[in-house]
């Protein structure tokens, strides 16, 4: 089911990544000072029941914690949970901490509350995926096994 | 006293027999039923029909008056026929005049009381200029930072005259004593204010996700609350304890009953521990539910509260006064029951949910907006969702009789099954230690993300029906043309500016001196710490600055990692 509203940016970045690691790792991240962490735990028992390894950040993340977590963590996706209307600039400064890491060969995905009107903006601060809220686990297990494979590492 | 005589119950356990026999098994027999089993959202099997014979053993004193002890058919004897519900639709965002522009358009649109949100770093303790309040700053509610925001929140509003909650929790008291010091300043008596904190920290640890300190300072500050506001303000309750929450990051209609008991029972412990009887607060605890999807598993949660919260109050805490053992409740649609798809369906569900809560006999009551599954509604769907309370409470003659449900074989039987499951979680949660220990080590957080995984699950199988979502689904109405709340992004230079003249105006030694008594009286657990944070607030010390302070001498919290 919805699959037709799940958009998904290609990804033209291909960095030379050991391919010998099998298992997609995630990082399930809150970011900002939203709390709603329901949908966050919930994503991230789907992805660890499909085989993924899953580390969750916790809440109250600045986007420069999430990315030095992402690095040091050494994860190929990370998923960030926004409810609470500021997912603009917090994609934004997420976007440019990836950057300056030199890390944008990780993946983001977005889910949440997020207004179809807003995904252009998260698309140019460097999301690669927004999951609808009513997404049934296949989509968002589907989602982040293509983007992987779309780098051709799995 | 039961409520039929034994030889009535008898005649009809013989003529269901005789039926179930004849029938019941010629219909079976032609055409099965469509599910193996029925069951209630919380687990509790329910009976294709009900008789007296399902309610023999519940004695006629359990279902009582209205307004009388055990509460269990409304809590005042006249319920809406005295007094309708009050429609009390939230509202917060951008600076303090946007949300009091909004606040006038809904007392115009027909609103009895006013209810506020705020934005996340006032809900956190952190000042707008704070850089941890990066793109928040008047985002899902309104930025406070100083008393003069609170001024500017109820400008030409009296607040003697309408009732106001305010959905603050980890940083409540600082808000309380500015809204005291907003009082004083305009010169109210302040034993005619009235409204409710929100203020219930052990749900804010195991649900809504707010804190500053560990537990038990937060503890700590709720008790000082409860105890100062029953002598200044005493029509103001210190209190929303909110089930509301524990539902919506996946409780069970029975773990959000149980649940929000344990952390009542906690704070009664913690006020009466500090000396004040039990009568001299706990008419001014208040409660906060959800209204979800199961109908009449709603109505008897409301029901099963009732009756549960009077036991408690007086049984465990010996309390004497009617009053104390009356659960009032404000009710919430559930947020979690909307969809982005088809979204005017919302409407429907919010109606429902919303008559559910009358017939279950709520105090006050928000109605979502259709709109919320997208961002803050807007002013057109706060009007619809004012207007579904209107037309419940004035088109459909459903306020004219109390408890009209009250005696339903079903509900009587449903209502006595709920309260049965709910004592045993109580009882588990005394014999594991208390509530304050088991939000220390997460066995809340944990039972509640199991039961949040447990609904996903059911909803991915299409167990659990969502219309338009996982069934009938109609591909050409998928993406929603809504008209989404514009947040004002000169906002929080607004709110910066201010604050950079409020503290180059004020007196800064006096704000210092104040900020550190306060931190010295925080070290000691037996001073009241709202004296001094209302002289504070006064000197015009910021909210984050008091947080603050207090974050030096209890530290900050450590979230157990629990997914």
């Amino acid at each position: 089911m919805n699959e037709a509203s799940m958009t998904e940016k290609a990804s033209g970045d291909t960095p030379d990544r050991d391919a010998a690691a099998g298992t997609i790792r995630v990082l399930v991240a809150k970011l900002g000072l939203d709390g709603h962490d329901r949908g966050a735990k919930v994503v991230a028992r789907i992805l660890r029941d499909a085989g993924m390894e899953v580390v969750y950040t916790g809440l109250y993340k600045s986007p420069g914690e999430v990315v030095a977590a992402a690095v040091q963590e050494d994860v190929d996706v990370i998923g960030v949970s926004l409810l609470s209307g500021s997912h603009v600039p917090l994609f934004r400064e997420l976007g440019r901490c990836l950057r300056e890491e030199k890390s944008e060969h990780i993946f983001v995905v977005a889910g949440g509350v997020i207004p179809e009107q807003d995904y252009a903006a998260l698309w140019d601060s460097g999301v690669d995926a927004i999951v609808p809220q009513e997404a049934r686990a296949e989509l968002i297990v589907t989602t982040i096994r293509s983007l992987i494979a779309a780098r051709g590492r799995v | 006293m039961n409520l039929f005589s034994e030889t009535a119950i008898e005649d009809i356990r013989e003529k269901q027999a005789a039926w179930e026999e004849k029938e019941l098994a010629a219909a079976l027999g032609n055409r099965p039923e469509e599910k193996p089993a029925y069951e209630t959202e919380c687990g509790i099997p329910l009976k294709r029909v009900y008789t007296a014979a399902d309610i023999a053993d519940i004695p006629a004193d359990e279902l009582g008056f209205p307004g009388a002890y055990p509460f269990t058919r409304g809590a005042y004897p006249t319920m809406y026929r005295g007094r309708p519900w009050t429609i009390r639709q939230v509202a917060g965002f951008g600076n303090p005049e946007a949300t009091n522009q909004r606040y006038k358009y809904m007392i115009q649109t027909g609103q009895t009381g006013l209810s506020t949100d705020f934005d996340l770093p006032t809900l956190l303790g952190l000042d707008s200029d704070d850089p941890r309040a990066f793109g928040e700053v008047g985002r899902v509610g309104v930025a406070i930072d100083t008393v003069d925001d609170v001024d500017r929140l109820f400008d030409g509003i009296d607040l003697e005259k309408i009732s106001v909650s305010l959905t603050i929790n980890p940083s409540a008291w600082v808000v309380y004593a500015m809204y005291v010091a907003v009082a004083e300043r305009r010169g109210y008596d302040l034993h005619k204010l009235a409204g409710t904190l929100q203020a219930d920290p052990l749900k804010e640890y195991v649900a809504q996700k707010e804190w500053i300190y560990p537990v038990r300072p937060a503890v700590r500050l709720l008790r000082d609350l409860i105890m100062y506001s029953a002598k200044a303000t005493p029509k103001i309750n210190p209190i929303s304890l909110s089930g509301y929450h524990l539902s919506d990051v996946g409780g069970n209609a029975l773990q959000e009953i149980a649940f929000i008991m344990a952390f009542t029972i906690a704070y009664c412990e913690e006020v009466t521990g500090a000396g004040m009887d039990i009568d001299d607060f706990a008419p001014r605890l208040s409660f906060f539910f959800i209204s979800h999807q199961d109908f009449f598993e709603q109505i008897c949660k409301f029901r099963a509260a009732r009756r549960v919260y009077a036991k408690i109050m007086a049984r465990r805490f010996k309390a004497r006064k009617p009053e104390s053992m009356r659960l009032r409740v404000h009710v919430q649609t559930a947020a979690m029951s909307l969809t982005k798809v088809e979204h005017h369906n919302n409407l429907m569900r919010t109606a429902i949910q919303a008559l559910g809560a009358v017939l279950g006999g709520c105090q006050s009551m928000h109605t979502n907006g259709l709109d919320e599954a997208f961002a803050i509604p807007t002013e057109e769907a706060m009007k619809l969702a004012i207007r579904t309370q209107q037309i419940i409470r004035d088109e459909i003659n459903v306020t004219s009789v109390i408890d009209p449900l009250g005696g339903s074989y079903f509900i009587e039987r449903l209502t006595r099954d709920m309260e049965t499951e709910i004592w045993k979680l109580l009882d588990e949660v005394d014999e594991r230690g208390g509530a304050v220990k088991l939000v220390e080590e997460g066995w809340f957080q944990q039972k509640l993300a199991d039961s949040a995984y447990a609904t996903f699950q059911k909803i991915d199988a299409g167990e659990k029906i969502s219309v338009g979502v996982n069934r009938y689904v109609d591909e050409a109405s998928r993406s929603a043309e809504v008209h989404i709340h514009p947040y004002d992004e000169a906002c929080t230079q607004l709110q910066i500016d201010r604050l950079q003249a409020v503290r180059a105006s004020r007196d800064n030694a006096r704000v210092r001196e104040l900020l550190k008594d306060l931190a010295e009286q925080a070290r000691s657990d037996d001073i009241n710490l709202l004296p001094k944070t209302i002289e504070a607030v006064k000197a015009k010390a910021t909210l984050g600055e008091i947080c603050a302070a207090l974050r030096e001498v209890w530290g900050a919290y450590a979230e157990p990692m629990i997914v």
